[in-house]
């Protein structure tokens, strides 16, 4: 936001730090970056059966500057990756990259000269979803937790310095754990 | 035209109030897939403990995304990790390649590798996607004791060639 990298270090900023990590993972919007099969799953995860709503994320942007979530959804051309590059550059910060699929994730099956070989050659990725392509769940399980890496995310410069410093990582666990009822 | 014409679109939505809701409930109610469905891999075991797998790389022949790795190791007597010959010394599916075809499945001769219905596998590091033997394997079940050790379903039967003939025939085969 600007403000928090000039203050000093020893302010304490952690409950603005939470909310603001919490109002930014509550309404994630996702840029579409639906290039094969995977878009479909994509596109079906936002309909009622799977209802991205529930989530406060059903609207999937086609223009970068109103995004906040680039999701990957297939492969990745070489002819394509400087247009996805710029989609990227486009969007404002902060921003994440979800890699949908083994394609986008590493190349997958299609281990030749026209596919780029993981879309972190190109921008850096958040998170890495398998699957080929992957169920619908398998996504939604993707995005809650980019949600709990968003809700760990650093504040400001000094904040970011020590969290990297400590080497701290979000634990990833399954989201029909984490969120499972309580009995 | 009708005077509540334009009234009668709020019926349509009116009317989906009372309709059962389709969506799935998935972060809280874990989904049951299909039993078939292709997930997680699974190393499995013989009763006794001892790994199925022997090390025949016909699963990493098999997989058309070049996903697995196996290289295999020699059973001694000292130290036996599957009935037979050879067993899987290192053994890892990359699931950033894994396209879930079960081709892998198919090609194995022992039944060892198998899939699990387990899907929920997103991760942020390329690392801790390629899953090693360890992680691979099935869990110890009750009975089974972790090797290496001798084969404990004797000889004479031959357990390990003939295990499902034996399950079906009942105890009088043993």
């Amino acid at each position: 936001m600007g403000l928090e990298e000039k203050l000093p270090n020893g302010i304490l900023l952690t409950s603005v730090e939470k909310l603001v990590n919490w109002t930014r993972k509550s309404s994630l919007w996702p840029a579409t970056f639906g290039l094969a099969c995977c878009a479909i799953e994509m596109m079906t995860t936002g309909g009622p059966r799977y209802d991205l709503a529930r989530f406060g994320m059903e609207v999937f942007r086609a223009s970068p500057r109103q995004a906040d979530l680039m999701i990957v959804a297939g492969r990745v051309t070489n002819k394509m990756a400087p247009v996805l590059r710029q989609i990227y550059d486009q969007m404002p910060e902060p921003r994440w990259v979800l890699a949908m699929g083994v394609c986008a994730s590493s190349g997958g099956m299609f281990n030749n000269y026209a596919v780029v070989q993981g879309v972190d050659h190109i921008v850096p990725v958040d998170m890495y979803l398998p699957g080929c392509p992957p169920r619908p769940e398998m996504l939604i399980d993707a995005i809650l937790k980019i949600h709990a890496k968003i809700m760990d995310e650093p504040l400001g410069q000094t904040r970011a310095a020590i969290k990297a410093e400590s080497g701290q990582r979000t634990e990833l666990i399954p989201s029909s754990v984490r969120f499972a009822k309580k009995r | 035209m009708g005077v509540f014409d334009s009234v009668k679109g709020f019926g349509v939505t009116f009317s989906t109030m009372f309709k059962k809701v389709i969506t799935e409930e998935y972060p809280e109610v874990k989904k049951i897939t299909a039993p078939r469905y292709h997930g997680r891999h699974q190393l499995n075991r013989h009763p006794d403990g001892l790994e199925k797998c022997v090390g025949c790389e016909l699963c990493a022949w098999a997989c058309p995304a070049d996903a697995i790795f196996v290289e295999g190791g020699d059973n001694t007597e000292e130290a036996r990790f599957s009935p037979g010959e050879r067993f899987g010394a290192d053994y890892q599916i990359n699931y950033l390649r894994c396209i879930g075809c079960g081709l892998c499945i198919e090609a194995c001769p022992t039944r060892s590798l198998t899939m699990t219905n387990e899907f929920e596998l997103a991760d942020d590091d390329r690392q801790r996607l390629i899953y090693t033997k360890e992680q691979l394997l099935a869990p110890l079940l009750p009975g089974m004791e972790q090797p290496p050790h001798p084969m404990r379903l004797g000889d004479s039967d031959d357990y390990y060639v003939k295990g499902p003939e034996l399950a079906r025939g009942g105890e009088q085969a043993r």
